[in-house]
């Protein structure tokens, strides 16, 4: 499989740290000491179906791909516009697209677990060339009342165009069921059946457990992917992992020892949006000319489930 | 002096650079400049120096609080 094109799309709504201070208990200094994040994008009068569309159309443009080209499209979210139909059906009108569509939610992890099921679309012979989009507005379930949650988030999307050819090399995934200190839940509807039925609860987080939870896994997934192929942490020209906390990454990128510059970042910029940061993050890389033929590019991602996720590729 | 109580210190010497006499049971993580996050990297040294893991609590305030809190999982 291979990488054919990428886009993204933010949102047009910027929240600096010192927005937040109006509603919240909180200042620049505790948030950016924190987690590196200074602004974040919020959907505001734009939808979420609008973001998944506009990083679709870039993807498919950058790719040089027609739009009756694509067979499949798979969006990664972990709650999309409408229960039903899936967003990736939702979105198909606009990109000019009509083939089948389904939602994947694999928590912040979902992009990479969306990658390998393209794949083996892909190997099975079902679909030729897919659209893969993760979408994500953590704003519509994060608590807006908590300041050690909500000030992490931020709403993305992010796609690639991928069909066949030489490009991902593995892909792996682990996880440590978990839901305590990762969850949300939806609103629990008005059956007449349902026996004590649980609100809806906002998004809450154990800042600390998922910290050593992502810290530890990254750290052994990535030099276990090294490992499986022969690598040294410096044969891979970036590791782009999910953008959660800059804290995060920095503990990662020094257990690693490798230098900065094979570490992109952009969470001071776009805060946590779960499964769209790893490809937002590989588009802004792709488009500002930084993945040359033949890069080597670790993905990496963590989060609810607790899931992770680890793809190697070459450009 | 307490193994685990000498433990914490030597890793909060380690990643914060602060003199290691200055840090006390009775001292808060506040005090010392210590965040959550700071605690949780921590948490992860002694997690493999004493081969348990920890989850933490609220409450873990001070050096004496998660010096007990070890000490309770080490059993």
């Amino acid at each position: 499989m291979k990488i054919l094109g990428t886009g993204s799309a933010l949102p047009e709504k910027v929240v600096t740290n010192d927005d937040l201070t109006a509603f919240l208990d909180t200042n620049d200094e505790w948030i950016s000491t924190r987690t590196g994040i200074r602004e974040r994008r919020v959907l505001s009068h734009e939808t979420l179906q609008s973001l998944a569309e506009r990083a679709g159309q870039a993807a498919l443009e950058n790719a040089g791909v027609a739009p009756e080209e694509i067979d499949f499209v798979l969006v990664s979210t972990v709650q999309a516009e409408t229960l039903s139909p899936a967003l990736a059906c939702d979105v198909q009108p606009a990109l000019g697209l009509k083939c089948m569509g389904m939602d994947l939610n694999g928590g912040c992890t979902g992009f990479i677990a969306a990658l390998s099921v393209a794949e083996g679309l892909l190997a099975s012979g079902r679909a030729h060339k897919l659209l893969v989009i993760s979408a994500e507005a953590l704003s519509r379930f994060a608590d807006w009342t908590d300041r050690s949650t909500c000030v992490l988030f931020g709403d993305a999307a992010g796609a690639v165009v991928v069909g066949e050819g030489e490009g991902l090399e593995d892909i792996r995934f682990k996880s440590e069921p978990r839901r305590d200190v990762l969850c949300a839940s939806t609103p629990p509807g008005n059956s007449p059946f349902a026996i004590d039925p649980k609100p809806a609860q906002y998004l809450k987080m154990q800042g600390q457990e998922v910290y050593k939870f992502a810290v530890s896994h990254s750290f052994r997934d990535i030099r276990e992917m090294l490992e499986a192929h022969g690598l040294a942490a410096e044969d891979v020209d970036f590791y782009v992992l999910h953008q959660a906390n800059m804290r995060i990454l920095e503990a990662v990128r020094t257990r690693l020892k490798v230098d900065e510059t094979r570490f992109p970042h952009n969470i001071e910029r776009t805060g946590n949006t779960s499964s769209a940061t790893v490809p937002v993050l590989l588009d802004e890389l792709n488009r500002s000319g930084k993945l040359k033929p033949g890069c080597r590019v670790i993905l990496n991602a963590f989060g609810a489930g607790l899931c992770t996720g680890t793809a190697l590729l070459t450009w | 002096m307490n193994n685990v109580f000498q433990k914490i210190v030597d890793t909060i010497v380690d990643a914060k650079g602060i003199d290691a006499a200055s840090i006390t049971p009775e001292s808060s993580f506040k005090d010392l400049n210590v965040d959550s996050l700071d605690i949780a990297e921590m948490v992860m040294t002694l997690e493999d120096e004493f081969g348990i893991t920890i989850e933490l609590e609220e409450g873990v305030t001070t050096v004496q609080d998660l010096v007990n809190l070890i000490e309770r999982i080490k059993g």
